[in-house]
């Protein structure tokens, strides 16, 4: 029993310590983000202006996705007051009812595809799944399509795919069969199965973590791979022989939410309002090529033109992409991922 | 009479002195225990509570009522069994190697001076030190299809196409190897020190050649370090995440990275606890074959005797 007690009043000291923070910094509030070159343009981009716009300071925590934010809100220790997630995931938290409701009399829609405004989530940016080849191997005859990539007699060399993100794999299957991009959703999951299943045999690394796509492209362990276009760009910069384009890529949007709980709920309306507004999401694609979520960013003036054709979420660009739809996801994510690992296991 | 007197005195101070040494006994056992009630309250805050709220959490389904849907997951899907298998198999894999590596290392590392010795057991203990990522990635670049061996060999003109020695089991079990070394060697090289030269001395004293005396002196000496060693390592093996998952190019797919997957996969963690109970389960049961099968010395990796 003492021990029980023991434990108990230690959890309740902690509680009584994380209360004591955020009540003596009211214009203070905490975002989340994924870290890196990625959380670094944020920064300049959104967080920065936004902090000195509302004359709040803005800190900043880095997540690891829809686990941690269950893990704040189960646990009735939400440190967030905003995080990004991808956008099947904010689909996922909004069904276990993870986030506070959004109130769009603060924040603005307009611009923002209505696929990625939710009662609880909106979308804030675009990454895109591309298919890349290294020229030194192919020079320009590399394979263009997801079809070419399947093709293991016209384009012989070592592939690669993502493992860890079944919805991109088998939406990039589903367009290897021959679907034309406004058909891929709804997904048929078990056409795209059977599409995963006859390439297989011929994936030299499935990947878990864009670094790790970037690694295994640059340093010439595969030929051609599935990436996220950041990781695409920055490897084009470093130099690298590679070649992509946007054709037949896979659009996934991300979003922000504000965790159920959240301390400075208000305030973090209003930041969430700057950061999906046309002014500030123009300034993303000026650091990285993660494109703006709000359409009417393009509209500013602020994206040199040349550097438009450049940004996945151009409005030219993304109609040769599939949007990937998180609210299929949502439904489906969990059987489609435990049949895709199986498949992939064997 | 008087004898018979003595007696019954003798047998009374007897039964007193048993009383007085139980008593005593007694005393001192309880002492012993409260010196140890730390300890054991640590042990239950810290590891008993957790794993037992882990196997309650693995009782519960994701709409978070009691069901056995977590557990009966295993036998439904066939890539759990296949995930179960690939562990095993590179548990035994990277044991077997360890041994075949570190068995004469040690054996050589107990024969040298002192001073020659600690010297190379800085080298073994040296990358110990280092973090399992940064050696993971260094194995990487040796490696992989550009990487260092495989252009050597094909500037040697040795071999033509390289090598798959990276993303594949290959690369998994060479990774793992190297990192688990250490494990091995260091109880090897310790119960091999405590072998008494005399005996080997004695042994080709009476006319057995060295591989006689190796085979019937110091082998069967050295096994229960062997032992304790094999133990640590197939243990650690079964948890293995990081290597497997940067050198296995998500073809080698173990225990603990299916636990990342399924607890970030589904939107409760009873998914995923009811992995690592399985994984608990399946050590601890090991644990004691092992025993069983090795003595009690193997387990009792950092006892002395």
């Amino acid at each position: 029993m003492t021990k029980r007690l023991c434990i108990h009043g230690m959890a309740v000291a902690g509680l009584l310590a994380s209360v004591a923070v955020p009540a003596s910094a009211a214009d203070t509030i905490t975002v989340a983000s994924w870290g890196g070159t990625y959380q670094e343009a944020q920064t300049k981009a959104f967080f920065d202006p936004t902090a000195k716009d509302l004359g709040i300071t803005i800190r900043q925590d880095t997540t690891n996705g829809l686990d941690d934010v269950r893990l704040q809100v189960a646990g009735n220790a939400v440190k967030w007051d905003i995080t990004e997630l991808g956008a099947d995931e904010c689909a996922r938290g909004s069904k276990e009812g993870l986030f506070e409701k959004l109130d769009y009399s603060v924040i603005d829609k307009s611009g923002i595809n209505p696929k990625l405004v939710h009662d609880d989530w909106v979308g804030i940016s675009y990454t895109s799944v591309v298919l890349i080849y290294r020229t030194d191997v192919f020079g320009d005859k590399g394979p263009k399509t997801w079809a070419d990539f399947w093709n293991v007699e016209k384009f012989p060399g070592r592939r690669a795919l993502s493992g860890s993100q079944a919805t991109e794999t088998l939406s990039v299957a589903a367009l290897a069969k021959g679907t034309p991009i406004d058909k891929v959703y709804p997904v048929d999951v078990d056409g795209a199965l059977q599409s995963v299943d006859k390439v297989r045999g011929n994936i030299d690394a499935w990947w878990t973590s864009g670094a790790q796509a970037m690694q295994l492209v640059k340093d010439g362990e595969v030929d051609m791979a599935s990436i996220w276009n950041g990781r695409a760009g920055t490897l084009k910069k470093q130099g690298a022989p590679v070649s992509f384009s946007f054709d037949q890529g896979v659009l996934t949007a991300d979003c922000m939410v504000i965790p159920k709980g959240s301390k400075n709920k208000d305030l973090a309306m209003k930041a969430l309002a700057k950061f999906v507004s046309p002014d500030l999401q123009a300034n993303l694609p000026l650091y990285v090529d993660n494109g703006p979520a709000n359409e009417k960013a393009f509209e500013t003036g602020k994206i040199p033109p040349e550097r438009i054709k450049d940004i996945n979420s151009a409005p030219e660009n993304v109609k040769k992409q599939v949007l990937q739809d998180p609210e299929f996801w949502r439904d489906n994510l969990v059987e489609a991922t435990e049949k895709f690992n199986n498949l992939i296991q064997q | 009479m008087s004898i018979a007197g003595l007696r019954d005195n003798d047998g009374r101070k007897s039964a007193l002195n048993v009383h007085a040494l139980r008593a005593d006994a007694q005393r001192e056992s309880l002492g012993l225990l409260a010196l140890l009630s730390p300890g054991l309250v640590l042990v239950f805050a810290v590891i008993i509570v957790p794993i037992g709220w882990l196997f309650w959490l693995s009782l519960f389904d994701e709409a978070g009522q009691l069901s056995a849907a977590n557990y009966a997951r295993f036998f439904e899907q066939a890539s759990y069994i296949k995930t179960f298998v690939t562990t095993f198999k590179v548990a035994f894999v990277v044991t077997g190697a360890c041994v075949l590596f570190g068995y004469p290392l040690a054996c050589m590392l107990s024969q040298l001076p002192r001073r020659a010795a600690s010297i190379c057991l800085i080298f073994v203990i040296l990358p110990f030190w280092t973090s399992v990522l940064v050696r993971t990635y260094a194995w990487l670049v040796i490696l992989q299809r550009k990487g260092l061996i495989n252009s050597w060999l094909i500037d040697l003109g040795v071999i033509s196409q390289p090598l798959p020695l990276a993303n594949n089991f290959a690369g998994v079990v060479i990774g793992m190897t190297h990192i688990m070394l250490p494990f091995l060697v260091l109880p090897l090289y310790a119960s091999m020190k405590t072998i008494d030269v005399d005996c080997l001395r004695a042994g080709m004293n009476l006319g057995a050649s060295p591989a006689a005396t190796f085979r019937q002196i110091f082998f069967p000496l050295s096994l229960p370090g062997l032992a304790s060693g094999v133990v640590i390592v197939f243990v650690l093996c079964l948890g293995f995440f990081v290597t497997p998952a940067l050198m296995g190019g998500g073809k080698v797919i173990m225990w603990a990275m299916r636990m990342e997957q399924t607890t970030s996969l589904y939107s409760n963690w009873g998914a995923g606890a009811a992995l690592g109970v399985v994984l608990l389960g399946v050590t601890l049961a090991l644990l004691g074959l092992f025993q069983r099968l090795l003595g009690a010395r193997a387990t009792g990796v950092w006892s002395q005797r």
